[in-house]
């Protein structure tokens, strides 16, 4: 082992303790009890990683760091100010600018070493450089899709997967070259704009219902380029970082996979809204029940057990502000209401909770699929608002279908089921839900915030 | 490769296998905060964005390390900002324990 000078010891210090504490930050994560200690634990460590880096020996320009600490949180307070609506495309754009921070980084080391860089740190520097730039334009096609800028069906044409293949193999062959050669300059600018194609066409395929799982895989490709580049510049804090963040991300997609019955290849190759849209088109003539508000109110206020089941649609009208109210108003009246939590709803993980948290429905009240599943069969009403596939009981039946074997909420078992919907076109994926068509079900056509007041007025005016 | 480099693989598997288990208790609840944590932590790469900047070593570097402060600092500002602004919403219904 070398001696430290005074400085670099006093920084190698600083950056285990940093290491330490983002542990500890991911730990306190497991309750909301002691979430928030968590970040504590993050923002300490981060100032002491900076602050220390501050004092790297080799540093003689302090101005133009601090202009651009100052532009980056000049960007970064916006950013973490957006409505929690906006908190799926946010995360897709945070991890864009993770990836392009790793990519620049990578890059400027690499002119920087050329041409003589030993095979190992080739390696990694060209993983470092693949998974960055495929995670940036990645994730901003991901964040244009969730901000509704792009198209948010999947687009497929003949021969996609072979296209992507193609693109993702030429990458890794122009890497083994630049191992092989690392003095060949004007091979590597290639080795940045192949990913960034490629990280457009894996996203061009995907449909906003796979969104959770997406999101979740860039965020882990985000991380292992990080860890990639901890390798590259010999700093451990930065491996422990890139490792946290990758193993999270990687976690998040499995959960998220499992929760739709699904591998990692078929999101990534399998264009789901293309087979769905078929499927709809056999849709036979079938009677539905509808209700209106006042009869909704009538049977929420007779109930004794309430499930309240969100899916994107209540993200999309705005609706968990009133449908807190509705929760008020019922909870008041002495009748039981909770919410059950799919692990997909919603755009990305954990997506609902967050909403509902917004609204200040107590997360107590929040409960997630496998624990409320077996309580159906002795719920009154099950309240479906604005979710569609996690509720259709096709998953489990019918074996034809293309969710079959995707767990769902089991809410066709309460003994009345209510959903709110626009009408009776079927949901993002395309699929024909036989839960409408049950005896025991009652459609209530329109907005979802616009009915969930309509309700509330009922319900007001039947008090007194 | 050299005993730096496979110290890194040390470490890295171990932080894996750290994250791994971690990580897995987190509650659903909190899995929106949660990536916007790892995120914000994730940006620690903005050390070696400051270095480049700082060392000056060429103009290229140094303009691609002055875009690369930017980009993660804003993670980083951003990242803890919105994860403290979620969590301070998640509330329970249950009067507060001593």
């Amino acid at each position: 082992m070398t001696d430290f000078a005074g400085n670099q010891l006093l920084l190698e210090v600083l950056y285990l303790i940093a290491s330490a504490l983002f542990i500890l930050s991911l730990k306190w994560m497991s309750s909301p009890r002691t979430a928030r200690h968590g970040i504590w634990a993050g923002e300490l460590g981060m100032l002491l990683a900076i602050g220390g880096t501050l004092l790297h020996h080799g540093i003689i320009d302090y101005k133009w760091i601090f202009i651009a600490l100052v532009i980056g949180s000049g960007i970064g307070v916006p950013l973490g100010l957006v409505h929690m609506t906006a908190v799926p495309q946010r995360t897709a754009l945070s991890h864009a600018f993770g990836a392009l921070c790793v990519t620049l980084v990578g890059t400027a080391e690499f002119y920087l070493r050329t041409p003589n860089v030993p095979r190992f740190m080739m390696s990694v520097l060209s993983a470092e450089v693949i998974l960055g730039s495929l995670t940036f334009t990645g994730s901003l096609m991901a964040a244009g899709k969730l901000q509704e800028v792009l198209p948010q069906r999947p687009i497929t044409y003949k021969g996609q997967n072979f296209v992507n293949l193609f693109f993702l193999s030429i990458a890794v062959l122009l890497a083994v070259y630049l191992v092989l050669h690392p003095e060949a300059k004007q091979v590597f600018p290639a080795m940045i704009v192949i990913p960034l194609i490629f990280g457009v066409l894996m996203i061009i395929p995907i449909g906003g219902a796979d969104m959770p799982t997406v999101i979740s895989l860039l965020n882990s490709y985000a991380g292992l380029s990080a860890a990639a580049m901890g390798f590259v510049l010999d700093s451990k804090l930065l491996i422990i970082a890139g490792a946290l963040d990758g193993s999270s991300g990687f976690i998040l997609s499995v959960i998220m996979s499992k929760a739709m019955n699904r591998s990692f290849t078929n999101v990534l190759f399998g264009a789901f809204g293309q087979v769905q849209a078929k499927a709809a088109g056999s849709t036979e003539e079938k009677t539905v029940r509808s209700a209106t508000a006042d009869e909704a109110a009538g049977i929420l206020a007779a109930a004794n057990r309430v499930v309240v089941v969100p899916g994107y649609g209540m993200a999309v009208a705005q609706a968990q502000h009133k449908v807190r109210e509705l929760y008020d108003a019922l909870t008041k009246r002495g009748v039981d209401v909770r919410f059950a939590i799919h692990p997909v709803a919603g755009r990305m993980p954990g997506h609902m909770n967050v909403l509902l948290a917004e609204a200040d429905v107590p997360y107590d009240r929040l409960v997630e699929m496998d624990d409320i599943n077996g309580d159906f069969p002795q719920t009154d009403v099950a309240l479906v608002i604005g979710a569609n596939d996690v509720t259709n009981p096709a998953a489990r039946t019918d074996q034809s279908s293309p969710i079959y074997g995707m767990p769902i909420l089991d809410v066709e078992k309460s003994r009345t089921v209510m959903v709110i919907k626009r009408g009776m076109s079927p949901g993002f994926a395309g699929i024909d839900n036989p839960l409408y068509y049950l005896d025991h079900t009652l459609m209530l056509f329109g907005d979802a915030k616009a009915f969930v007041n309509s309700i509330l007025h009922e319900l007001a005016g039947n008090t007194h | 490769m050299n005993s730096a480099l496979m110290n890194g693989l040390y470490v890295f598997m171990l932080a894996g296998f750290i994250g791994f288990e971690v990580i897995k208790r987190v509650s659903p609840l909190l899995h929106t905060p949660l990536m916007s944590l790892t995120n914000a932590l994730d940006a620690i790469a903005v050390v070696g964005a400051i270095v480049l900047v700082g060392e000056h070593k060429s103009n290229l570097s140094f303009i691609l390390g002055v875009l690369a402060v930017i980009a993660a600092t804003s993670n980083v500002v951003g990242g803890f900002l919105i994860t403290d602004r979620m969590l301070k919403m998640f509330k329970t219904s249950a009067p507060k324990k001593p």
